[in-house]
């Protein structure tokens, strides 16, 4: 195609004088920040033509850029977090976010669980904290324009450390308030200490019919023999563009789970990007999304079998209502010396209405000859003779659905083993298909 | 699992330093000067004596060629082709005359005869069964050298004559199709040809008439710093039947040399067309000098209603393949087939796949595709599928196998899969027993394990195309499509 030079649309002219006016107050190291910066600038935002890009336009998508947003008053982050209503009713350590700033008050420093170890990230990035050093980003994020993107403009976050068994689940809470649209840059770096296990939860939510931008980074590195369960739910507001990343590198004989749930949002991207560095380590790697109206979420996925004998299972379920769209694009890479790798991937998705859409890309990119590696995808709507069946016995149509669309997702649910979390996300599923009804 | 022996022999057995057909031909060659030009076109459409219309559309595609870049999307890697250091035009010196075979040289009718393709009719009708009978096209670098059977397929109805040819004598036919499925403006490749397109066959079915015979074209490269830019049409009217072969091969050289073809195929109502490909290019060296870039656009269009067409596939040339078969279900009904065997050695380059894009309601399409990559190779399968809003019913069923031999190649996947249809129902890669559960009982009840099972299902009937093969290499398609898969990485 021609490599023409395209024009700066409005979003991209508006981040670039962000930065201008933003690099010298951002806390940190300023050369990683102009370097993602000039790489993004060089390519710009993201378009159809760009392969990675192809089902999610974000330059079409993202026609304005919001204004970051500043750091809140004491009683906005507290009215702000009263209200939040993500994973609320599950019992653990609550590491809170307004507006994309950690609310430090919010965290007695003094009482946390044996094994956890917090450090805000501004501090850390002012200092040039010794943890940082030991955070390798994953070579998959940087060429990325969305994570280049938060690499310039973070400006708080936390640093995580687990250094045993910690039983209460940490609760990363990410709360965008207010009616006036503002993009935020958050990121998390987690270190996940040898032999260490951790449940961790995200929840980002945002209130209907404001047009925040949140772009968030969740960075870890977990070491041999840990295990870590991660649960991120979407739960944004209707307007919300919201872009987010996990890039995970994890060790030896490890056990990795993470889930990500969509239930908001207008425009939703989560990318993974998981090296699997160590022998005999399992990943499991989920997504569960629903989107109604002219939603549209796009779930994209790079694991890398980089060590030899690891076992990775990627399962996707999405259900479409309305004209949403649906994406899925995976990637499973198994280099020359990655032998017995076993990986699996699977995307299913079901089409409850006429005009939905759902597009997939399952790859695989295998240099390895004695490896075992699978993909598959399904698009369908609901089989009409279970439904039949179902509705034979005096289920009326919607609920007989419900009780189909419940079973299918619950596939991708059923992984999450702490109970408090399971139900948590069963009753986000029971309240996206109430509202259908 | 690592691939068993019996594959691994196999597939050395087609190793690149085995390659059987790198003989030369010593003719003496007409060509048009070195590069491209509006003035070659002009000497290509003066020698193929066109009318003024095909030389206008030549000069469109070119102006539209130089402003097009070339596509870089494909997971293959080569060194820039210098297009103004080609011959697009190479013809044995005393063409156009041959009126029969007496007058061909016989240097070329040699080559023919090495290459096991039968150009004689009456020693073909000698040796072989009628029921078995192939009529050929036999195209020569730039030129059709001579096309055997015409008289016989006339009495058909059957038109099957070089393009060039029937853009003389049936201009009407020929205008209406040609670029009515890969349109001028398709894609870098394609426009190149359509502006310098030397020959390459052409194929007319009229309605309710089921072809008499297999059609094919066998296709040679034999001139150095040439490149081969062919262009097939197939039109099967309604309710007509045409089962149509196409074989490549070329010298072995320190070159890399551009083959850069466009298939069309219009399926009307009820018709059905079944096209088969041995492609058997040059492949280099085992240090991966020389070659042919096998760029390919190949299309068939399920114009009318109940239209099926098929695409077969067996690859083992080229240095670097780019092509991907495919099918437009237009017609409501209509079903796509897409059966693949490509194997790549040496370092040899392969992308390709197949497209099945579902227009029509209650369209079908399946995918079969086998990649076998040795050597230092890279084969990669890419396929899309896709309905469209207003393909209700529509149905997919893909399943694309790698096998490895040896670490330093690879394989890839890079499926596409797009919904727009609540009841289109897509599956790519679900269990092998999917394929048809009856028949998977059926063999297994007679006592074939499953894997056996399998492969008869999936093999079934591309063996069955590829028994038909003339050509002399049939034979090692055959041991081809019979190579086990066990052991494959997925």
């Amino acid at each position: 195609m021609a490599d023409v030079t395209l024009m700066k649309t409005p979003a991209e002219t508006a981040l670039a004088q962000a930065y201008e006016s933003a690099k010298a107050i951002l806390p940190g190291n300023v050369e990683s920040r102009a370097e993602a910066f000039e790489l993004f600038t060089r390519s710009g935002l993201p378009h159809r033509r760009v392969e990675e890009f192809k089902y999610t336009d974000l330059r079409a998508l993202m026609r304005e850029a919001a204004p970051f947003a500043g750091t809140p008053t004491a009683s906005e982050a507290k009215a702000a977090l009263q209200s939040a209503k993500a994973l609320a009713g599950v019992e653990a350590l609550q590491v809170p976010f307004v507006n994309g700033h950690f609310v430090r008050d919010a965290v007695d420093f003094g009482s946390l669980p044996e094994g956890v170890e917090i450090v805000p990230l501004a501090e850390a990035l002012a200092s040039g904290h010794d943890w940082l050093a030991r955070l390798s980003p994953v070579a998959w994020a940087r060429q990325n324009p969305v994570y280049q993107l938060n690499t310039a403009f973070m400006a708080d976050g936390v640093m995580l450390r687990v250094t045993g068994q910690v039983e209460t689940p940490v609760h990363l809470r990410f709360v965008t308030a207010g009616n006036s649209a503002v993009a935020t840059a958050t990121r998390v770096l987690v270190l996940v200490e040898e032999g260490a296990s951790v449940t961790l939860l995200e929840s980002h939510e945002s209130p209907n019919g404001a047009n925040h931008q949140p772009n968030d980074v969740i960075e870890m590195v977990a070491g041999d023999r840990s295990n870590v369960r991660h649960v991120r739910l979407n739960a944004e507001g209707d307007g919300a563009l919201a872009l987010s990343t996990l890039t995970l590198k994890v060790g030896a004989e490890a056990e990795f789970f993470s889930i990500n749930v969509v239930a908001g949002a207008a425009t939703s991207r989560h990318q993974v990007f998981a090296i699997l560095d160590g022998e005999n380590t399992k990943a499991r790697i989920n997504g569960m999304t629903m989107v109604k109206g002219g939603q549209h979420a796009d779930s994209t996925l790079v694991v890398e079998h980089a060590a030899p004998n690891c076992e990775s299972r990627e399962l996707f379920k999405t259900v479409i209502d309305g004209e949403a769209t649906g994406v899925f694009q995976g990637k499973i890479i198994v280099p020359h010396h990655a032998q017995k790798t076993d990986g699996r991937m699977m995307s299913a998705a079901v089409l409850l209405s006429e005009g939905g859409t759902m597009n997939n890309k399952p790859e695989l990119e295998i240099f390895a000859d004695d490896v075992q590696c699978a993909h598959g995808a399904t698009c369908g709507q609901l089989d009409e003779d279970l439904l039949f069946y179902l509705m034979a016995r005096g289920i009326p149509r919607k609920e007989a659905e419900s009780l189909m669309v419940q079973a299918f997702l619950g596939e991708a649910v059923e992984f999450v083993e702490h109970e408090g979390v399971h139900d948590a996300l069963v009753s986000v599923v029971e309240g996206w298909l109430r509202a259908r009804a | 699992m690592p691939a068993v022996q019996e594959t691994i022999d196999q597939v050395r057995s087609i190793d690149v330093d085995q390659y059987k057909y790198g003989f030369e031909t010593e003719v003496e060659m007409e060509k048009a000067p070195k590069g491209l030009s509006e003035d070659v076109i002009r000497f290509i459409s003066a020698k193929k004596g066109e009318p003024e219309w095909m030389l206008q559309w030549r000069l469109d595609a070119y102006k539209r060629w130089l402003t097009m870049r070339e596509p870089n999307w494909a997971r293959v890697s080569y060194d820039k082709i210098d297009y103004n250091d080609i011959y697009y035009y190479a013809a044995p010196k005393n063409n156009p005359a041959p009126k029969s075979l007496d007058e061909v040289d016989p240097e070329i009718l040699k080559t023919y005869e090495k290459l096991g393709i039968p150009l004689r009719e009456q020693e073909i009708l000698a040796g072989v069964e009628p029921q078995n009978r192939v009529a050929v096209d036999a195209v020569f670098d730039s030129v059709s050298v001579a096309t055997t059977f015409k008289e016989e397929l006339a009495k058909a109805g059957v038109i099957f004559m070089p393009i060039s040819e029937a853009i003389r004598e049936y201009p009407d036919l020929v205008r209406q199709y040609l670029g009515s499925v890969v349109p001028v403006t398709d894609n870098y490749f394609a426009t190149l040809n359509s502006a310098v397109f030397t020959d390459g066959s052409f194929v007319y079915i009229p309605p309710g008439v089921r072809c008499p015979m297999e059609l094919s074209t066998y296709f040679r490269i034999n001139e150095k710093n040439t490149g081969q830019f062919e262009r097939t049409l197939i039109i099967a009217d309604k309710g007509s039947y045409v089962s149509y072969l196409e074989g490549c091969t070329a010298p072995k050289r320190d070159e890399n040399q551009l083959h850069a073809a466009v298939v069309e195929l219009v399926a009307l109502d009820d018709a059905e067309i079944k096209y088969s490909t041995v492609q058997n290019w040059y492949p280099g060296d085992a240090q991966g000098r020389g070659g042919i870039y096998n760029f390919v656009t190949k299309r068939g269009d399920c114009r009318g209603r109940n239209s099926v067409i098929t695409w077969t596939q067996v690859e083992t040339g080229s240095a670097i393949t780019w092509k991907y078969p495919s099918c437009i279900l237009r017609g409501d009904n209509s079903r796509g087939e897409f059966y693949s065997i490509a194997v790549s050695n040496g370092m040899q380059q392969v992308d390709s796949g197949t497209k099945m894009i579902h227009l029509g309601k209650n369209t079908t399409s399946r995918i079969i595709s086998k990649g076998i990559a040795a050597g230092k190779s890279d084969n990669t399968y890419r396929g899309l599928v896709s309905a469209h809003r207003k393909a209700t019913g529509a149905r997919n069923f893909t399943n694309c196998d790698s096998l490895l031999i040896g670490n330093q190649c690879g394989a890839h996947t890079v499926p596409y899969i797009e919904s727009k249809n609540a009841s289109a129902v897509f599956e790519h890669e679900a269990t092998t027993s999917k394929i048809s559960e009856d028949q998977m009982f059926y063999c297994q009840q007679r006592g074939l394990s499953e894997e056996e099972a399998t492969a008869l299902i999936v093999n079934g009937f591309v063996k069955d195309v590829l028994q038909q093969l003339p050509m002399e290499f049939a034979v090692e398609a055959q041991k081809l499509i019979s190579i086990s898969l066990e052991g494959s990485v997925g």
